[in-house]
């Protein structure tokens, strides 16, 4: 029978009650969530708010995406509670001076808000369906019509005030809930690999690359699957922006390694041999030799080179997915690695990550897909191409 | 002497008819501990005067400041107070969860840096035999040692505990005699205390699905009583009391050394007062 409690092996000293990680890697998979959610939303804002029209092609699917996503992160949360029928707690009776406590307020109004400019943006195809079908998905249409099935000129000018509206909450909104779950572990004084002024700011950077990341990859997808030629200049975009991103992102993780080892406060020693150690392949390897350095001089190579067709689909659709790698590297790095440097600051542990179980790693794996398989239904439902004559988006 | 100091016959009537009525609360109160019909502990909030969900009828938090001191030069490392404190609490039977724990300090000739283990080590525990009975190996008999020393930890029921702030809930929380409580029936199990102790001092409790810490017993200190690991120490190496009575062990024990608390600079403000550790200890 498998122990009620994994523990961990450990070198050096650490406190008895250390010896059991407490936040599983589906600790690391609620912020991974969270910041494709609120890379996604980017792109969309660059398109609703600030007019970047050469991103209209992913517009829609970025909003579908960080719906998708958004709906699937409190899971991780959920599964990992000892007591998830309590859940709902934090929201009647939250306790305001804990960091946590307002994740159900954010998550729920951000939902409600991607719903509602969801709707806006989608309402004169809902309508069209829903005047056009007889069948039981018409019926779905019309209920989703709400009784509006106004899309005059003047009507639809009214929705664009209000997504235009919506986008601008929304850009503070996803980036607020993002930083919000940095500050979650950034306000810990009680791990110095976590303690950091700079980790709301580093989350921010690393979500929005990563969310850009996961769209041009979808976008890719998306056109080879139905047979459609990429549109370059969209593709592009999406490169420059993870491009201009990624280096703010390069620039705040260093500087605040940088920080750590500087000021070389009480336990610094631990960390440097923790990080020259046990977390030199994850940390220096995978994240940023692989996952950020690389696509970033692969990125300028292609921009100073102006590499086109063939060659930049696959060269952005690599990078992208080295982005997409990275950042799940540094939720790892930032919640499992932090665990692994004992509190004691003279000590080691070592996480071992159990494949099956609520909170293994095929839970992990299924829950960073589940958003994909959403997203599929509701592109199925609501087709986000604004290319051929699909739908109104124009 | 002038008029306004001599007590009239009504007021000494009144001073005298409450002291009869106070007497007798205390009486039944006594009777009741006796026959063992008080209440458990219960809910967090209600006042003392409502009094009903309290250990003890007629105990007043509002009377008591508790707190704890730990002689380190008196411990002698015999775990006592750990095994007495899991069968006192309903602490998990392993060797990775406890509510108080010694740690063992020693500084052998040559090395630059010290060695240090609790029960839960693996040579200690192999040692014991079991991991429910707890004793520190004899693993140092051929080293020369300088320096060895023994610290019992638990938690420090801080004046400012980050464990509470970062509760979503509120089912931790620090009452007013200065303990530091979870609420079992309404903490969620996320475990964010747990990271936000400095002092490893939380556990998660898997079975229960909550997290878990020292209580200082609050079901016994309520009731007169010292925490399990205080009565059972047989050195004095760990000191309770009320910080409101000057005359108490703790009292005594903060006025008459120099003390010092773990971490002082996160600001969690302690409320356990070490004498005798070493600048390693943290």
């Amino acid at each position: 029978m498998e122990p009620v409690i994994q523990f961990a092996p450990y070198t050096g000293w650490v406190y008895p009650n250390e010896t059991v990680f407490e936040w599983s890697v589906l600790i690391a998979v609620y912020p991974y969530l969270t910041g494709l959610v609120a890379g996604a939303f980017t792109v969309s804002s660059l398109y609703q708010v600030f007019g970047f029209q050469r991103l209209k092609p992913v517009a829609h699917m970025a909003l579908l995406t960080s719906l998708s996503f958004m709906i699937f992160v409190p899971t991780p949360l959920l599964l990992h509670l000892g007591h998830p029928e309590r859940a709902f707690n934090s929201t009647i009776t939250p306790h305001l001076t804990s960091a946590m406590a307002m994740f159900g307020f954010f998550a729920s109004f951000y939902v409600a808000l991607l719903l509602l400019e969801g709707w806006f943006a989608y309402r004169p195809f809902i309508v069209a369906q829903a005047q056009k079908r007889t069948d039981l998905l018409g019926r779905f249409y019309r209920l989703l019509t709400l009784g509006s099935y106004d899309v005059s000129e003047h009507a639809m000018g009214h929705d664009r005030k209000w997504i235009f509206a919506l986008a601008v909450i929304g850009i503070p909104a996803a980036h607020g809930l993002h930083g919000y779950v940095g500050f979650m572990y950034g306000s810990l004084k009680s791990r110095e690999w976590w303690s950091s002024d700079l980790m709301p700011v580093i989350f921010l950077f690393s979500a929005i690359i990563s969310g850009v990341s996961l769209l041009a990859v979808l976008y890719v997808t998306s056109c080879k699957l139905r047979k459609l030629p990429v549109d370059l200049g969209c593709l592009k975009g999406l490169a420059y922006t993870i491009w201009a991103f990624i280096m703010v992102a390069l620039v705040l993780e260093g500087l605040e390694f940088a920080n750590i080892v500087y000021k070389g406060r009480e336990g610094v020693d631990m960390i440097v041999q923790y990080v020259t150690g046990p977390l030199l392949i994850p940390y220096f390897i995978l994240q940023f030799a692989v996952g950020a350095i690389t696509p970033f001089l692969w990125l300028s190579y292609m921009i100073w080179r102006g590499t086109s067709g063939r060659a930049l689909v696959v060269g952005v659709t690599v990078c992208a997915c080295l982005v997409l790698f990275s950042v799940f590297m540094m939720r790892w790095n930032v919640v499992i690695g932090g665990q692994e440097i004992a509190k004691t600051g003279k000590g080691l542990l070592s996480y071992q990550m159990p494949l099956f179980g609520k909170e293994g790693a095929l839970m992990a794996i299924l829950l960073t897909l589940a958003p994909l398989g959403l997203l599929y239904v509701l592109i199925r439902l609501f087709p986000p191409w604004s290319d051929a004559a699909t739908h109104a988006h124009t | 002497m002038s008029k306004d100091f001599k007590p009239t016959l009504a007021a000494r009537r009144a001073f005298l008819a409450r002291l009869g009525g106070a007497a007798t609360c205390a009486g039944a109160a006594v009777g009741a501990a006796t026959l063992g019909i008080t209440p458990t502990i219960a809910a967090k909030t209600e006042s003392t005067a409502e009094g009903d969900s309290f250990p003890t009828k007629d105990y007043d938090w509002t009377k008591h400041q508790w707190g704890f001191g730990v002689d380190a030069t008196k411990c002698i490392g015999c775990l006592r107070c750990v095994e007495a404190c899991k069968k006192e609490n309903d602490v998990p039977g392993n060797a990775h969860q406890f509510r108080t724990w010694v740690e063992r300090y020693v500084h052998i000739e040559g090395e630059d840096q010290v060695r240090i283990d609790s029960q839960q080590d693996p040579v200690n525990i192999a040692a014991s035999g079991s991991e429910k009975t707890y004793r520190f190996a004899n693993r140092y008999k051929d080293a020369k040692v300088e320096k060895a020393f023994f610290v019992p930890k638990l938690c420090n029921h801080c004046t400012h505990p980050a464990c509470v702030q970062v509760c979503p809930v509120g089912a931790t929380y620090r009452t007013e005699d200065g303990v530091v409580l979870i609420d079992h029936d309404y903490c969620i199990g996320c475990r964010y205390c747990v990271q936000a102790c400095p002092y490893g001092a939380r556990y998660f409790d898997e079975e229960k699905g909550v997290s878990d810490k020292c209580t200082w017993c609050y079901h016994r200190i309520t009731r007169g009583l010292q925490p399990a690991c205080v009565e059972v120490c047989p050195v004095g190496a760990r000191v309770f009391g009320d910080q409101k009575d000057k005359q108490s062990p703790i009292s005594q024990f903060i006025r008459n050394n120099r003390v010092q608390v773990l971490r002082p600079e996160t600001g969690n403000a302690p409320n356990v007062f070490y004498v005798g550790i070493d600048k390693e200890v943290n």
